[in-house]
């Protein structure tokens, strides 16, 4: 049985631990509706490139021309998997679901006899993939120093993965990250950006269009272009989706000490009951003997 | 005056949208302007101002450093990688997007490349001549 002392001193630091939830939870619900409008304010940009790219690609037979982001290297010999996670944990699976539905991605990639690279954006997922896949990892993006994420860390993502694609370093390349649904769900997703998978389009016109310059031109400013968007994407849905999870898990948090408390509060004047009926007694008995 | 509808979005965010008379688009083979009623087309921008006209006699300037234009039956969209409406322009924004220019024309040394920053820097500083700075 603890001493009164003991069960105070628990108490105490439990609600500590509660304080400190709680003002983490009302942070990141700040956090969470400033990322939100920047994920949404993205939408539109990603969503009219893919209608513009479907529309131009749908005019294009792949040919021995065709720019190779389009159309792929030929083989799929060297899978690259891009994996976003956060810089900082407490929130709750986030960078655990990213990194298993990597993990899984690779495993069976390797086991299939591909060579796998793996590039890590956030330290989260740095940490953990690193135990199982330090000889893949290649590289390692620390955004830590970025308060609010903006289109030049995209941009310098992509312009690294461009790098690589030229020098023939891999075949494909999918890009992990959580997509955003609502504050309590975040769904790990995988996305192929390399080739670039065009989502047909419903509605393809048959009117003729003008490309001014070429079109094989236009395709090959386009499709970089479109990488980085992409990138972008995922990283505002990134940053959304964890605000949403850390803020979820916080309000666990805050819940479970609240309940720690009452129980405790509870044992604790249980005892402090006991001891002072123990006395009585004692006094009482005392009193008797007499 | 026939309308049609246009869409100007940058990453960031969505700048412009709805019924207009008119555009006028910094397309990288020259300025163009683009009526109700335009082919099919599809250009890719330079640097420079689009000139949005949503009333007759009016119209709004935004810089745009490169981009897309596309012109379909449903309207006019340009996907501009920059875009910083005339009105949000300070001579600081200004003096930072020509360092930058000139930094990607140091950083290239293909061709092309090195004469659009070029021209990018020019029209950056015709600009910044136009807004009195």
């Amino acid at each position: 049985m603890p001493s009164l002392k003991d069960l105070r001193n628990r108490i105490a630091s439990v609600k500590a631990t509660q304080k400190i939830t709680k003002a983490m939870q009302m942070v990141a619900a700040a956090k969470l509706r400033r990322a939100q409008t920047a994920a949404e304010a993205a939408r539109p940009y990603a969503q009219r490139m893919a209608e513009v790219l479907g529309n131009l690609a749908s005019g294009i037979t792949v040919g021995p021309e065709t720019p190779r982001l389009l159309a792929g290297t030929g083989s799929d010999r060297v899978h690259l998997l891009i994996v976003c996670t956060a810089e900082r944990g407490l929130c709750g699976a986030f960078n655990s679901s990213i990194s298993r539905l990597a993990r899984e991605h690779a495993t069976r990639l390797m086991a299939e006899g591909k060579t796998v690279k793996i590039i890590c954006v956030g330290k989260k997922g740095y940490d953990i993939l690193r135990r199982q896949f330090s000889q893949q990892i290649i590289e390692f993006v620390d955004l830590r120093s970025v308060r609010q994420i903006g289109f030049e860390q995209a941009d310098m993502i992509a312009q690294k993965v461009l790098g690589l694609f030229e020098q023939g370093e891999f075949d494909v390349a999918t890009l992990f990250y959580s997509q955003f649904r609502s504050v309590i769900a975040q769904i790990p997703t995988a996305q192929q950006i390399v080739p670039t998978q065009i989502e047909a389009t419903g509605a393809a016109s048959d009117a003729v269009y003008e490309y001014e310059p070429e079109e094989g031109e236009i395709l090959e400013t386009l499709l970089p272009r479109n990488l980085t968007v992409q990138i972008f994407r995922a990283l505002l849905e990134n940053a959304a989706s964890e605000q949403g999870a850390r803020m979820s898990a916080m309000d666990n948090a805050t819940r479970n000490a609240g309940e720690m408390i009452k129980k405790q509060t509870m044992t604790y004047n249980r005892s402090r009951q006991a001891m002072i009926t123990k006395e009585l007694i004692e006094i009482i008995s005392g009193a008797e003997a007499l | 005056m026939a309308t049609f509808n246009f869409e100007l979005v940058s990453p960031e965010r969505v700048l412009f949208s709805g019924q207009v008379d008119a555009v006028i688009l910094p397309a990288s083979d020259g300025e163009m302007t683009v009526l109700a009623g335009h082919a099919p087309m599809m250009t890719t921008l330079k640097t420079g101002f689009l000139i949005i006209t949503d009333t007759p006699g009016n119209g709004r300037r935004v810089l745009v450093r490169g981009g897309f234009a596309d012109v379909n039956p449903n309207g006019l969209t340009v996907l501009a990688e920059r875009a910083l409406p005339a009105e949000e322009l300070t001579q600081e924004i200004l003096d930072r997007e020509i360092l930058q220019a000139e930094m990607q024309y140091d950083a290239t040394n293909d061709p092309a490349a090195k004469h659009a920053a070029e021209s990018a820097v020019a029209q950056l500083r015709e600009a910044k001549a136009a807004l009195n700075f």
